[in-house]
């Protein structure tokens, strides 16, 4: 392409992502949320004191791809071991990256009880229906009726139950300060992704309690779509069961300006 | 006149999901047919002209893979 006379820079990769690319299937909306968790803690300046805690699952590997200090933590104990990390060293910034697998199966004891005791860390959500890692099988957050390899005629809720919705959940819990859901299908929406990043880091900054922001995400490879088909079954058939939404915005955070 | 812009995409790290192609308001994005990667996928570029820079390719890119630039717009002058 011929180059522009005078330019400014609209966009670049965020210096807190590392130079590896990532495990992450094509079209995976993983990495759209670590890049915008990197965006929010370079421009809050927090790299240099931040602290992740990775889970298991998909992202694993997350530890790889940010360019900070991380810990790995046992399946589903990530809000547990920042429970002890932000005890120990209070001045930093600790979030812990859990998907679905991870936080509302295995890891559904620790994340309730650290939103009730109002733990003041920040968990990011990834909610794709399904366990990613390790081949595509039902998970607390499939859909009724939603193909996976554990379900091959579809979730049965007489079977199964039904799925939970960890943010409604969660927003009935004193200690919880900030509790969202945000969808990452289409830009308005990961716009409004990086704005919930952005306060819940603000409001573990402040001291104000738990903070957690869930973000409905896709998973091409397990769906058996193209990237573009898992955009759009994002859209149609989780965002109704799942909708976005502030389910819990302390008083306190409410006057949090961003 | 639009606004004049380009975009860089880092091919080390394109996979070649199609988000920005599909994104793209403008429709100058594709996917680049005759060469891979590193990878082995056919990495994005833009094929035609009449990039604004708007940057909605950066914003759903999953990889971080592209940079995006803008004209700076001449300022008119008083009166002219």
């Amino acid at each position: 392409m011929d180059m522009l006379g005078e330019e400014t820079i609209v966009y670049e990769r965020p210096a807190t992502l590392t130079d590896l690319s990532s495990h992450y299937c094509p079209g995976c909306t993983h990495g759209i949320a670590h890049r915008l968790a990197a965006e929010v803690l370079d421009e809050m300046n927090f790299r240099e004191r931040t602290i992740g805690v990775a889970s298991v699952g998909c992202s694993v590997f997350a530890y790889n791809y940010f360019n900070f200090d991380f810990v790995q933590a046992p399946h589903g104990r990530a809000p547990a071991m920042a429970t002890g990390v932000k005890r120990v060293l209070p001045d930093r910034i600790v979030f812990t990256y859990q998907g679905d697998g991870d936080l509302a199966s295995i890891g559904m004891g620790e994340i309730v009880a650290a939103a009730a005791r109002g733990e003041n860390i920040t968990v990011i959500f990834i909610n794709n229906a399904n366990y990613g890692m390790t081949g595509g099988q039902m998970a607390p957050t499939t859909l009724p009726g939603q193909v996976t390899t554990s379900s091959p005629t579809g979730r049965d809720i007489e079977v199964a139950g039904f799925p939970i919705r960890v943010s409604e959940m969660l927003s009935s819990l004193d200690g919880a300060a900030y509790v969202v859901r945000r969808s990452l299908h289409d830009p308005k929406n990961i716009r409004l992704a990086k704005k919930a990043i952005r306060a819940a880091f603000e409001v573990q900054a402040r001291g104000l309690g738990f903070s957690m922001v869930e973000l409905l995400s896709t998973c091409p490879t397990n769906w058996g779509m193209t990237p573009v088909d898992a955009i759009h079954w994002l859209e149609t058939k989780m965002l109704p069961y799942y909708p976005v939404g502030d389910y819990k915005v302390g008083p306190a955070v409410a006057e949090i300006k961003i | 006149m639009p606004p004049k812009g380009r975009i860089e995409v880092n091919e080390k790290y394109c996979k070649a999901c199609g988000l920005c192609v599909e994104e793209c308001p403008q429709e100058v994005i594709g996917l680049a047919a005759n060469r891979i990667n590193a990878k082995g996928y056919h990495p994005a570029e833009l094929i035609n002209a009449g990039c604004t820079g708007c940057g909605i390719c950066a914003i759903v890119c999953p990889e971080a893979a592209i940079a995006v630039y803008r004209e700076i717009a001449k300022v008119k002058e008083p009166g002219a």
